[in-house]
């Protein structure tokens, strides 16, 4: 094997040493590194450089060659409010629905899903019966492609559901669970919750296992509480797993679309449009084809995610300092 | 020597097949469905394929929302197809080839009059763009069983948007129906409502207008039917946005006592409802501000200039306007003509039952009694921005989002504010 490997690495060795003669060792890396800048300035740079220039640009052709600079109007147009607090006084009063939708949403959905997950996980980390069960149980929802979820829930919440069926036989009487705004807003919380906890109970798991048994011994012969043993050993020692759940948590709250699309379409009204709807309706699917709306709104939330993370990266130094 | 004579018939074949295949002139045909349209015009074009060889004319299936959202950016980027059924009539007309100079215009204009404006530009464009291959009209459906068990007449000719309202609420307390009424939610659905409530649409320089008193007239009532149960709320706050949604279900179910949709619907109707219950089409109702009109609509056949081959395009749209394939695709079809010949002489439309026929008729009867106005926002190219208003904002009425008032004033600013991006 030697005897083949060795002549052809010879071979390759000829432009290699070349190569680190024209840029010097420490430039070489860069030759190493090339293919896949270039990969990623194409798939990744380039498409925020275009989605910058469509923002500043106007009118409804796709082309940029024949949009009409607008400068920062877009953004103007999304900044325009007398209160912030009150869509209606808001030019573009559907973004800023959409975009105090996507914050109780995410406020809700992520206190509630890490605080499930967390308690799931602390569960199916304990010695019960039929654990494997429950862990794949749990873990099932994430399998689910969002458009399947939204449509079995559908299924379930419509006006001759399953669960108003039920209702209706129990005398309680259905409710028009997607019609009402608060209903459908709490429903897709529910149900973004219960698509998405196993996932972050997998990792929150993982980071109970990785807590060394030997500390809770030590705890127990020193006769502290269960729940002393939770705040003093397990909260402290999964803090950084917690962290990185809690970012991602946020960051795909954000980001929510296609199951709750799906799911309510955005409504009642505006009940349930989050801010990725509001960019996708804007741009694709509204007429005209509003890119440059589009394209500022979703660098407004570009620079939100940016913050999230910067956010998380400041949080692990800290920590990692202490 | 016999090894060679094979060598050299393959490499023959195989040179013949290359050029045959270079010579082959294809044409993308992008198609959505409403029932059975891309299969029958796949059927008819196999013909036109034998007369003309070397076309191959493929048939591209693709569902509604792809010819809404995904044709108008192909266009843009200049990688559409050929040719496609649309619906957005006027939107798309900077992206039309004209067909004037392949077909005999005369020919054109007699068959397809008026409909051949709502694929134009403006009133100075005189192109030939469109075949306008399915016509529909919005109107009632109603379900004669429901109205007889309730023992409450059905309003007869000329009744009024209130008369049907009281008549559905009165079958719909008799006889437990879920809902006395449904409008889709579409903003062309509601476009006939509103235009027999006194909406014009267009301002006096003919540029595109929605909120005057008329719509808000008709804007007000809609919301407080809603608001009372008269209409099923379900349909337009169980959505967003300008999602689409209609009540046929509900209306085959027979929980729904009258339901304003179109004609497109009979062959579903024919098909799901059967026997169940006896369903009819009544015309338009009529409003205060007088009209009892529909809105029409449907859908045509266009070919784009970015086509390679403009000639063949032209054929094949020219073969699908011929009189004689023209009736035999609406009578495959079940679908309205727009063709005036083939209209005038009557269509027997295939496997429609008595019911279907009766509904059909119906339908091309009420063609008659379509306003002027609506006949014209149907061409308007700005038509699709207006109607996704119209939902938008309504639906935010419907579930005390904003009030009908702030809904119009939102309406307004909306439409000024897209009609400013797009000039």
């Amino acid at each position: 094997m030697l005897r083949i490997i060795t002549p052809i690495m010879r071979i390759v060795e000829i432009p290699m040493l070349a190569l680190q003669r024209l840029l010097g060792i420490n430039r070489l890396a860069w030759a190493f590194l090339l293919p896949n800048l270039v990969l990623f300035g194409l798939f990744a740079f380039l498409p925020v450089i275009v989605n910058v220039f469509y923002a500043t640009t106007g009118g409804d052709n796709v082309l940029l060659v024949d949009r009409p600079y607008v400068g920062a109007r877009n953004f103007d147009n999304l900044m325009d409010c007398s209160n912030f607090l009150d869509p209606n006084s808001c030019r573009e009063d559907k973004f800023w629905r959409a975009v105090w939708n996507t914050t109780w949403f995410v406020t809700l959905q992520v206190g509630i899903m890490v605080g499930f997950s967390l308690l799931t996980a602390i569960i199916l980390n304990r010695d019960i019966r039929a654990r494997g069960f429950f862990r794949s149980v749990f873990f099932f929802p994430v399998l689910l492609s969002p458009v399947v979820v939204a449509l079995i829930w559908k299924w379930i919440l419509q006006r001759e559901g399953v669960l108003n069926a039920f209702l209706d036989w129990t005398g309680v009487g259905g409710i028009n669970w997607l019609v009402d705004a608060q209903w459908a807003f709490g429903w897709s919380v529910f149900i973004s919750v219960w698509a998405h906890m196993g996932f972050y109970t997998l990792i929150l798991l993982a980071g109970l296992q990785a807590i060394p048994r030997d500390v809770y011994e030590a705890a127990t012969m020193d006769k502290a509480s269960p729940w002393r043993s939770f705040r003093r050993i397990t909260l402290p020692l999964l803090s950084p797993t917690m962290l990185v759940v809690l970012v991602l948590a946020l960051i795909k709250g954000v980001q929510t679309f296609d199951e709750i699309y799906a799911f309510t379409g955005g409504g009642p009204g505006t009940a349930t449009t989050f801010i990725i709807q509001y960019i996708y309706e804007e741009g694709f699917a509204g007429a005209p084809r509003l890119f440059g709306l589009a394209a500022a709104a979703s660098l407004l939330v570009a620079g939100v995610l940016v913050v999230l993370t910067l956010v998380q990266l400041w949080i692990n130094r800290r920590n990692a300092d202490v | 020597m016999k090894k060679n004579i094979l060598m050299t018939t393959a490499l023959a074949a195989g040179l013949g097949m290359v050029a045959g295949a270079a010579a082959a002139q294809e044409i993308r045909f992008m198609c959505y469905s409403d029932g059975n349209e891309c299969e029958v015009y796949d059927d008819v074009l196999t013909r036109f394929e034998a007369d003309n060889p070397g076309v191959d004319v493929i048939v591209d299936v693709v569902p509604y929302q792809a010819i809404l959202e995904n044709l108008p950016v192909q266009l843009a980027a200049g990688t559409g197809p050929d040719i496609a059924k649309v619906t957005d009539l006027g939107g798309l007309n900077e992206y039309y080839l004209d067909l004037a100079p392949y077909v005999d215009a005369g020919y054109w204009t007699d068959s397809f009059g008026e409909t051949l404006n709502w694929y134009r530009a403006g009133a100075d464009d005189a192109g030939i763009y469109g075949m306008h291959s399915q016509l529909t009209i919005t109107g009632p459906f109603v379900n004669a069983t429901l109205f007889e068990q309730a023992g409450v007449e059905l309003p007869g000719a000329g009744a009024s948007w209130d008369d049907w309202a009281a008549a559905s609420r009165a079958v719909a307390e008799a006889t437990d129906a879920d809902f006395a009424m449904a409008i889709d939610r579409s903003g062309h659905r509601v476009a006939g409502p509103a235009v027999s409530y006194g909406a014009q649409y267009f301002d006096a320089e003919g540029n595109g207008q929605l909120v005057d008193d008329g719509f808000t007239a008709f804007a007000e009532q809609f919301v407080a039917w809603n608001e009372d149960g008269t209409m099923a709320r379900d349909v337009w706050a169980g959505q967003g946005g300008a999602t689409y949604q209609d009540a046929a279900q509900e209306f085959i179910n027979g929980e729904l006592a009258f339901y304003y949709s179109g004609s497109w619907q009979v062959g579903r109707m024919d098909d799901q409802v059967g026997d169940f219950f006896d369903w009819r089409v009544v015309g338009s109702p009529c409003g205060p501000a007088g009209p009892c009109s529909g809105m029409p609509g449907g859908a045509g056949v266009v070919g784009f200039s970015q086509t390679e081959h403009p000639e063949i395009v032209a054929a094949v749209i020219d073969y699908l306007a011929q009189e004689e394939v023209y009736a035999e695709v609406a009578a495959r079809t079940r679908n309205l003509p727009a063709h005036l010949g083939v209209a005038g002489a009557g269509v027997e439309f295939e496997g429609a039952s008595p019911a279907a026929q009766a509904a059909l008729t119906a339908f091309a009867a009420d063609l008659e009694n379509v306003s002027p106005i609506a006949f014209a926002y149907q061409g308007y190219a700005g038509n699709r921005a207006m109607f996704g208003i119209t939902v938008e904002r309504l639906s935010q009425a419907i579930v005390g989002e904003l009030t009908v008032a702030e809904a119009m004033e939102r309406a307004a600013s909306d439409l000024a504010a897209a009609m400013a991006e797009t000039q």
